[in-house]
């Protein structure tokens, strides 16, 4: 029994009668997920870091609940209701990211967090979804890719304070998502096999120009040149699963993977719950992207289908990624699981994007949103 | 949807089913990959796992005698840590360990209760306390597994080989020079080969220990080096240590005396003065001096503790240890040349050899007169054991010799020969007289032709010379027709024994235990003994009985050297000393 009526016209009538319902469970499923692997995962890294056993989780529930907020804050929203929001997170990010490079601190080696009032925030993780929606406000002002240029400055733009940090993987992602949004905006097949040329160049210059992304390509290619010992261990984890893991709170691996919480917590999800409890992730993933590009092939404006594709394509590229380097496909990039892995900026960000993509893809009886 | 959706999306659409084709590729091939990882090659990579507590890996490279025998290695030691957060009861877990390991901590309940991650409830135990420690099955108690250093030869090169601090780095002796050879990069070498013997070693130490204690001395020193090749078979300082309990060490036991302390030597210094004054034609063989007056320098006044009153040959002022011989001889050299002479053979600087614990010699600022007066016999000049040695070797080699080195690896460069081949042989001669006929002759020993010289010097005490503290010596050349080794020891402070009828000069102390330590080495190095027609070819040259210039006592014995026999051939075609690592090739 439904607690709407249909007929009602009050905001979250509306709301719960056109939004994505099923997607929407998936979501809550990950949400759900992710607090129980920050359990298991991050009790040894915070007494490694002499927080109490509970410190992340605690923290990771706190951080859930701004959250949701912003997820069902940003589904409630019309098209041009996302437009603003974006304008607006891309304007206060943009600054925050460019105050990063003056006021921000190091961690990793890399100066990507900046405080504000006591809270750690990376203002890169905010930027992605904000830009994906402005390139695609961009493109599809003018037809075909006749709006192309502005669309690749700004990205570029962001990419290049991004590798200033360096955060290439985030630039990487950034570019990524570009592509993508070009290739739906109708690029044509001569340029896409190029770009994908690109790509490659591209990822041979990071190789060429940052010692630690040279490092960890050395250390993926030929793990006996170096210390990969974040990505040895990961591997060792996910080796040891079998089908159904070593049971909760059982992990012996886990506790000498440092980012055992965050990059590599798949990795603590495959030693203690084992193959299948991976699986069933992997499937809420692959569920969530395909039933999404599934409702993007529905929305009638141009705008819409480029935004909604592009914060899609995030998430699964996220997930993807940080998947591939658990099971060492990939080398150590930084990239986070979306919903899983521990990080207050990168799940509020991810929950941002994923209600302006439920905002877009809402049922509209033909209303196109103006441009 | 309806008929307002632009064609641009309309377009798109397929490029979106593409978008989901690969989407569902991708994670089915994640998929595939997570099934062989965890289902697969999950036995391969157990069996690939490194073995935590990795830190059992070697960290100081060994270091051995000539033959590999290990002087110093890296051994695994065991101790016990707790994490005081894992520890359940922190009050019964001090009480059941107590019961296991003694003499922990008396306030370990205290710390095992203090939340600490890494608390050492006991360093180093053995096995057996380990399997114990493991039987009580206590939470949050674990091991830790650390190398450590270990000296099985205890005291027996424990100057030379030195010893490391806590964290295993090299405090003394070659563990402190070659940290860089045993710890850093060269560890990958291999052991740090010495020239050491530990069979001669032993011996040293063993006859130095018995003199030391016989004659109550305040220590001793003993060294047998390869004459020829400078390689330093044995190095002994007594007191010493040993290096596996370096808590509470005295100076003197620290005190390498071969190498730090710098001694008058008193008489021994005759046989460099000998060979200087051969060396330089200063004085013949053949001729004398007129010892029956003492020598007035300034203030001063040179007499013999062995005094003849008469004119004595040079065999006699060896053999009779003629300080007033021995100052005309330097005399008739001359300041300059002496000078020179002490530069070559190396007595003037610190000795090269590469330990930590080198000391300089004392040596007159200014060279006048009264200083080559009394240097000529081994006073005013303060040397080491171990340049003596070399000075000795030097001398009755007339050969291009190393400086002594103890390191096998790196051997220096050959120093230009001292003397002429004919003044050695003339030197090993003296030196046999020595033995065979004057002071030294409490050194015989059988099967072996020795040639040597004693050496009794007051220590200086305050500002003058005390009164009977002697710092006695005997250095030795075996066999003395054609020197393999030198052997040389000191005691410092013998007392007389009835046995040496209450008298503590080298002759009565220091030679008898140079006998003793070459009659345990000679079979030990495989040294052929003698044969006795070199005993009747080195006597051939004494004439007896005939003394120079001179009123005879009688039944005083003389010595002169007969002229008839040339030098050069004299001892078919043997020359200068063995030594074996020069000869061979490489």
């Amino acid at each position: 029994m439904n607690v709407f009526d249909r007929t009602e016209r009050g905001l979250l009538s509306r709301w719960w009668w056109t939004v994505d319902r099923p997607m929407l469970a998936g979501l809550l499923l990950l949400s759900i997920y992710g607090v129980v692997m920050v359990f298991a995962s991050s009790p040894p890294v915070a007494l490694r870091l002499g927080f109490s056993s509970w410190h992340f989780v605690i923290r990771h529930a706190l951080f859930l609940l701004p959250a949701a907020l912003c997820l069902f804050g940003a589904s409630l929203l019309s098209p041009r209701g996302v437009q603003r929001l974006a304008i607006g997170l891309f304007g206060v990010a943009f600054i925050l990211l460019v105050m990063t490079e003056f006021a921000g601190y190091e961690t990793h080696g890399a100066t990507r967090w900046i405080n504000l009032g006591g809270v750690a925030i990376q203002p890169g993780e905010f930027i992605k979804p904000a830009l994906v929606v402005l390139t695609a406000l961009l493109l599809a002002r003018r037809p075909g890719l006749q709006n192309a240029l502005p669309a690749i400055l700004l990205s570029a733009l962001v990419a290049g304070l991004l590798l200033l940090q360096p955060a290439v993987g985030m630039a990487l992602m950034v570019v990524a998502l570009l592509s993508a949004q070009l290739f739906l905006a109708g690029l044509p097949w001569l340029w896409v096999a190029s770009l994908l040329g690109g790509g490659g160049v591209a990822v041979w210059q990071a190789y060429l120009w940052f010692p630690h992304v040279a490092q960890r390509f050395d250390r993926f290619l030929d793990p006996a040149s170096g210390d990969s010992y974040q990505v040895g261990m990961a591997l060792r984890a996910v080796a040891s699963a079998a089908w159904f893991g070593s049971g909760p709170g059982e992990g012996r691996l886990k506790t000498m993977i440092p980012d055992a919480h965050s990059d590599f917590v798949f990795a603590v999800v495959a030693e203690e719950f084992g193959l299948v409890a991976c699986l069933v992730l992997l499937g809420l993933f692959a569920f969530i992207i395909l039933r999404g590009l599934q409702r993007t092939e529905l929305v009638s404006d141009r705008f819409t289908m480029l935004a909604a594709a592009g914060l899609l394509i995030h998430f699964g590229l996220q997930a993807f990624i940080n998947v591939s380097v658990n099971l060492s496909l990939l080398p150590a990039t930084g990239v986070t699981l979306p919903f899983i892995s521990y990080g207050g900026s990168a799940l509020c960000a991810l929950a941002l994007g994923m209600g302006m993509f439920l905002a877009l893809v809402r049922k509209r009886h033909g209303t196109a949103a103006p441009p | 949807m309806t008929g307002r959706v632009s064609s641009e999306v309309r377009l798109a659409r397929p490029r979106l089913r593409l978008l989901s084709g690969v989407a569902l590729l991708m994670f089915i091939g994640l998929g595939v990959r997570l099934a062989d990882l965890t289902l697969l090659s999950a036995q391969a990579m157990v069996r690939e796992r490194p073995r935590v507590g990795s830190e059992e890996r070697r960290q100081r490279a060994d270091i051995v005698d000539r033959q590999g025998r290990l002087l110093a290695t890296d051994y695994p030691k065991t101790s016990v840590f707790a994490d005081a957060q894992a520890v359940q009861d922190p009050a019964g877990t001090a009480a059941a360990l107590a019961k296991v390991l003694p003499g922990l901590a008396d306030d370990l309940a205290g710390q095992l209760a203090s939340r600490k991650r890494f608390v050492w409830v006991k360093r180093h135990i053995t096995d057996a306390q380990q399997r114990a420690v493991i039987r009580l099955g206590l939470p949050g108690i674990d091991f830790r597994t650390e190398m450590h250093r270990i000296y099985p030869q205890r005291e027996l090169a424990a100057h030379i080989v030195g010893y490391v601090g806590v964290e295993n780095q090299g405090l003394a002796g070659l563990e402190r020079s070659f940290e860089q050879r045993l710890h850093g990069p060269g560890a990958a070498d291999g052991p740090l080969r010495l020239t050491l013997d530990l069979g001669v070693q032993e011996i040293v130490r063993d006859e130095l220990g018995h003199a030391v204690e016989r004659f109550q001395a305040r220590g001793g020193s003993g060294l047998v080096l390869e004459a020829g090749s400078g390689a330093i078979l044995a190095a002994v300082s007594l007191p010493d240590f040993d290096p596996n309990r370096v808590h509470k060490l005295t100076d003197d036991q620290q005190f390498n005396r071969n190498t730090q302390g710098a001694y008058e030597l008193g008489s021994l210094f005759k046989v460099l003065t000998a060979a200087m004054a051969l060396d330089a034609g200063a004085v013949r063989i053949t001729d004398g001096y007129d010892a029956s007056q003492p020598i007035k320098i300034h203030r001063h006044e040179i007499g013999d503790f062995h005094a003849k009153e008469r004119w004595l040959s040079v065999p006699e002022i060896l053999a009779f240890s003629s300080n007033i011989g021995a100052a005309k001889m330097a005399l008739a050299v001359g300041t300059e040349g002496q000078h020179d002479y002490f530069q070559r053979l190396g007595l003037l600087a610190k000795h090269p050899i590469p330990l930590p614990e080198v000391g300089a010699p004392i040596v007159p600022r200014t060279w006048r007169p009264i200083n080559t007066v009394t240097a000529a016999y081994g006073h005013g000049i303060a040397v080491t054991p171990l340049q003596a040695a070399d000075a000795v070797a030097a001398s009755i080699c007339g050969q291009p010799r190393p400086p002594a080195y103890v390191v096998a690896e790196n051997p220096p460069a050959a120093r230009p020969a001292a003397v002429s081949a004919r003044t050695a042989e003339q030197l090993r001669w003296l030196m046999w007289l020595v033995v065979a006929e004057g002071t030294g002759s409490t050194a015989k020993v059988d099967g072996y032709q020795l040639g040597g010289k004693t050496g009794s010097a007051d220590k200086v005490q305050g500002r003058g010379y005390g009164v009977n503290k002697l710092l006695v010596s005997f250095v030795a050349a075996v066999p003395v027709a054609a020197p393999r080794y030198v052997v040389l020891v000191t005691l410092d402070e013998p007392k007389g024994t009835a046995e040496t009828n209450f008298m503590n000069q080298g002759g009565w102390t220091a030679a008898p235990t140079v006998g003793q330590i070459v009659s345990r080495m000679g079979p030990l190095l495989s040294l052929p003994p003698d044969d006795p027609a070199t005993e009747q070819r080195l006597r051939r040259r004494l004439i007896t009985g005939t003394a120079m210039n001179g009123r005879l006592h009688v039944n005083e014995p003389s010595f002169k050297v007969s002229p008839d026999i040339p030098w050069d051939d004299a001892d078919g075609g043997r020359q200068g000393c063995a030594c074996e690592a020069c000869s061979s090739p490489g």
